[in-house]
């Protein structure tokens, strides 16, 4: 199923959840070290899609074929990380945990592990806040702590559900590099779902980008084109490229562009 | 109050309180207030039954605290936890009253299994004590990674392959465990107040996991031993200081948290 | 007919006096019970319902031994328990029930103290009893007046918080951008749960205070799609589940020989095996959309957010 430098092939994969269809027909694979944004709208099916790749949920029909290892080689950090501010915990015990939180018997001092814990700290670029409590960081902070604990076990893939939502624009930006820096690095392959593309624009390889449940997928200047996500939506869609950045918006009178901007709230954020 | 007879009282409500500190570390750290309060509630007609039946009251306590964690799981697979929980615990309770209507001899048992009897700790009582505190503390301290991993979030654990359904009724387990070290010492009504208000003054005092367990054991331990003293010097009843030491440690822990982050505000103010 | 009849019903049942208050006063604590307990179900806070019940019943008992109206015992504990619990500031579901904990500790270790206190006027450990297993069988007449009252006021607070309550269940931020007061209404929620559950506790029991509030309400959210519906058919089931738990424990008489089983065992059971039954067919057709009670998934949000 995968050739030889793919990590991951998801092919004609369906997904329905309590009997509603919520992906159809998504087709990508990803090889060895590469960045794939992951774009589409609140809604649209993205963290549907991260937990299929995890195993999670179970696609209705079509596959999705891991490199060999399964789940053991997927680093994944979830969207919701909602934690108590009271929780006993220093940003490098959840680090630990990465390593061995599925171990029986409390975690002995160990200078092998504290090193390997410390290594990945310091590629994160969390050391300075090591020793403080989780509850205590910043969004961006914790999202370093997070990549780090899901970095730790040296997967083939990395998981990300919404990095970036709800961090300020340097964190953004801090977040990314790191991401970037780590998938060249460690040969990490990066799936990285946002709702915006526009500060991925640089770093992505690929692109799957859902809406409605489908996705099309390639290159971003294969994918992010008038007449490929005019067919994907179903209606007229213009891609306008300005300063650097892609908006992506509905023609006006449009049949269906109102409930378009509604339900993607992303591309008319992009509007000043 | 440090006489031969009192050892034993000693003994036993040091065990007592250090299951209930450790366990309660991981109650308070998965909000799971509720279960423990309902878990040694639940396992009090398990008494009464065992005495009608004629066995070990403490087979009766560990039997019924096993209903009430397999209600609480499997009920909450269908729907709301918590009325989960509360369902189960009426159920028991509710053969609970059937079986204190087959009996009539049995209210001063039941005063002392709601509200503890610490002074009627017998020598042959310390033995199955001590083995089911370790137990419970061995347990405790095996799981301690999954379960400390998957109440910080189910997914990360789920991620690595830890299951949080079977982390959830493993610590259930625990609790149980717990539950039935404790009933027969500091009573089902108090119980639990021992394991939560320790273990939420303990988690504001550390930032280290492991710490914090034992820092809650051992402000435990200190609760109970105050209980027991101040009980014995002004003859109230203990639960009643039981009670409101948990409270004042909950208390004292927000506050000390509450100073600490304004600590570091004016710190981060004043750079 | 006739022997069809007291096949179900033995000989004596609707001639009994303390059957029918029994029906009376457990149809009210069910009806009142059933109508509160929808919003403490969609709220998720079955424990401080719970916990009230204890706090009030225990606190109830000690201040019935110190001679004060045992009605006004329990609403006294229960109201400020209830506040006491809500007045901690916290906003996390799992503080909350922290907080509920602690507050449950502190008020049942303060009832340990006053039966402690009173144990030379009465019998402490007849009262523990009638904390947990409160009889209704032996309700007195007495109390009948002002349990009314006080039904009747949790009732109609409810009619008066029925719209902002709801919202700020369902969606406490979009309640506040509404400008509902969202923890007042909170505050108030909870005191006429102490209201309610202090009613029932003293009528049938703490197990069944508990067994009421909960029961039905859950078993109604299961069964309907809107909460109106929903407060209804709790109020519904509540009384059924009374009613047929008090027939139960009736005949039960003359099955066991004498012996019976507790009125309150019964309507526990049948209050349970009921929640079984509903959850058990609803799990069965969960391809069904979940009922609109729940907070919509997140396509139904109109955000503007970037």
């Amino acid at each position: 199923m995968l050739t030889r430098s793919e990590v991951l092939a998801v092919r004609q994969a369906s997904v329905s959840l309590s009997g509603h269809p919520i992906l159809k027909d998504i087709d990508f694979a990803l090889n060895a070290g590469e960045f794939c944004g992951l774009i589409g709208a609140n809604g649209s099916g993205k963290t549907t899609l991260l937990r299929t790749v995890l195993g999670f949920v179970m696609p209705t029909s079509g596959s999705v074929t891991m490199e060999a290892g399964g789940r053991a080689s997927i680093g994944y950090v979830p969207q919701k990380f909602i934690l108590d501010p009271y929780m006993p915990m220093r940003a490098r015990d959840l680090v630990a945990l990465g390593l061995d939180g599925n171990r029986l018997g409390v975690p002995l001092p160990s200078r092998g592990r504290r090193r390997k814990v410390d290594e990945m700290l310091e590629a994160v670029e969390a050391t300075p806040f090591a020793d403080q409590r989780i509850g205590s960081l910043s969004g961006g902070q914790q999202q370093r702590v997070l990549i780090a604990h899901a970095l730790i076990r040296r997967p083939r893939l990395l998981l990300l559900d919404e990095p970036l939502a709800n961090l300020d624009i340097r964190s953004v930006a801090g977040i990314v590099a790191l991401l970037r820096r780590v998938s060249r690095e460690l040969q990490t392959t990066v799936l990285l779902s946002a709702h915006d593309m526009n500060p991925l624009l640089s770093v992505m390889d690929r692109i799957v980008y859902l809406a409605h449940g489908r996705a099309a997928t390639g290159a971003i200047d294969a994918v992010v084109r008038t007449e490929v996500l005019s067919r994907l939506y179903g209606y007229h869609i213009d891609v306008v490229r300005v300063h650097g950045r892609v908006l992506v918006v509905a023609a006006e009178g449009e049949g269906d562009a109102q409930t378009a901007i509604q339900r993607d709230p992303v591309h008319v954020a992009q509007v000043p | 109050m440090f006489d031969d007879f009192m050892v034993n009282t000693w003994i036993a409500a040091t065990l007592v309180a250090g299951v209930a500190g450790v366990v309660g570390f991981f109650v308070v750290i998965r909000g799971a207030s509720f279960a423990a309060h309902a878990l040694p509630l639940s396992a009090f007609p398990g008494a009464a039954a065992a005495n009608l039946v004629g066995v070990d009251q403490l087979i009766g306590v560990l039997a019924f605290s096993g209903f009430g964690v397999a209600g609480i799981s499997q009920l909450g697979r269908r729907g709301r936890r918590d009325v989960a929980t509360a369902l189960s615990l009426v159920m028991l309770l509710g053969l609970g009253a059937l079986f204190l209507s087959r009996t009539t001899e049995y209210f001063q048992a039941i005063y002392a299994l709601l509200f503890g009897e610490v002074l009627g700790v017998g020598a042959q009582d310390l033995a199955p004590l001590a083995a089911l505190s370790a137990v419970s503390i061995a347990l405790t301290l095996a799981l301690f990674r999954p379960l400390l991993l998957s109440s910080v979030s189910p997914e990360l654990a789920e991620t690595i392959s830890v299951s949080p359904r079977v982390m959830e009724v493993l610590f259930l387990v625990v609790v149980a465990l717990a539950t039935a070290v404790a009933l027969p010492v500091v009573g089902a009504l108090l119980v639990f107040s021992l394991m939560v208000g320790p273990a939420s003054a303990a988690r504001t005092l550390t930032s280290r996991p492991l710490a914090g367990l034992f820092i809650s054991a051992a402000i435990s331990i200190v609760t109970v031993w105050a209980s027991i003293a101040l009980s014995f010097a002004s003859d109230w009843p203990i639960g009643f200081f039981v009670g409101a030491l948990s409270a004042l440690g909950y208390l004292a822990g927000r506050t000390w948290a509450w100073v600490e982050i304004q600590g570091l505000s004016q710190f981060r103010r004043s750079r | 007919m006739t022997t069809l009849l007291s096949l179900v019903v033995a000989p004596g049942f609707f001639a009994s006096e303390p059957v029918r208050t029994a029906a009376v006063i457990g149809g009210a604590a069910a009806i009142v019970s059933g109508v509160v307990g929808v919003f403490t179900v969609i709220r998720g806070q079955s424990f401080a319902g719970h916990a009230l019940a204890d706090v009030s019943s225990a606190g109830g008992a000690g201040a019935f031994l110190l001679g004060i109206n045992p009605l006004s015992g329990f609403l006294l504990m229960g109201v400020l328990a209830a506040t006491s619990m809500e007045l901690v500031r916290v906003d996390r579901p799992s503080e909350r029930d922290l907080v509920t904990g602690i507050v449950t500790g502190a008020g049942l270790g303060v009832a340990a103290l006053l039966l402690y206190l009173n144990v030379t006027t009465s019998s402490t450990t007849g009262a523990a009893v009638t904390i947990m297993f409160g009889s209704m069988f032996t309700i007195s007449a007495s109390i009948v007046p002002l349990a009314i009252a006080v039904g009747l006021a949790a009732l109609s607070a409810m009619g008066v918080l029925y719209r902002p309550l709801l919202l700020s269940s369902l969606d406490p931020n979009l309640a506040a951008v509404q400008g509902v007061p969202v923890r007042l209404i909170g505050l108030l929620h909870l005191i006429v749960v102490a209201l309610a559950v202090a009613l029932s506790a003293i009528t049938v029991g703490a197990i069944l205070s508990t067994a009421l509030l909960i029961g039905p309400a859950a078993i109604a959210l299961n069964l309907a799609k809107r909460p109106s519906v929903a407060i209804f058919l709790a109020a519904v089931i509540g009384v059924a589940a009374t009613w047929g738990g008090i027939l139960l424990a009736y005949d039960s008489y003359e099955w066991t020989g004498g012996h019976g089983w507790p009125v309150s065992f019964c309507i526990v059971a049948l209050i349970f095996a009921a929640y079984v039954v509903v959850a058990e067919i609803r799990l069965g057709s969960r391809r069904q959309p979940e009922p609109g009670l729940k907070p919509r998934p997140r396509e139904g949000r109109a955000t503007t957010a970037g």
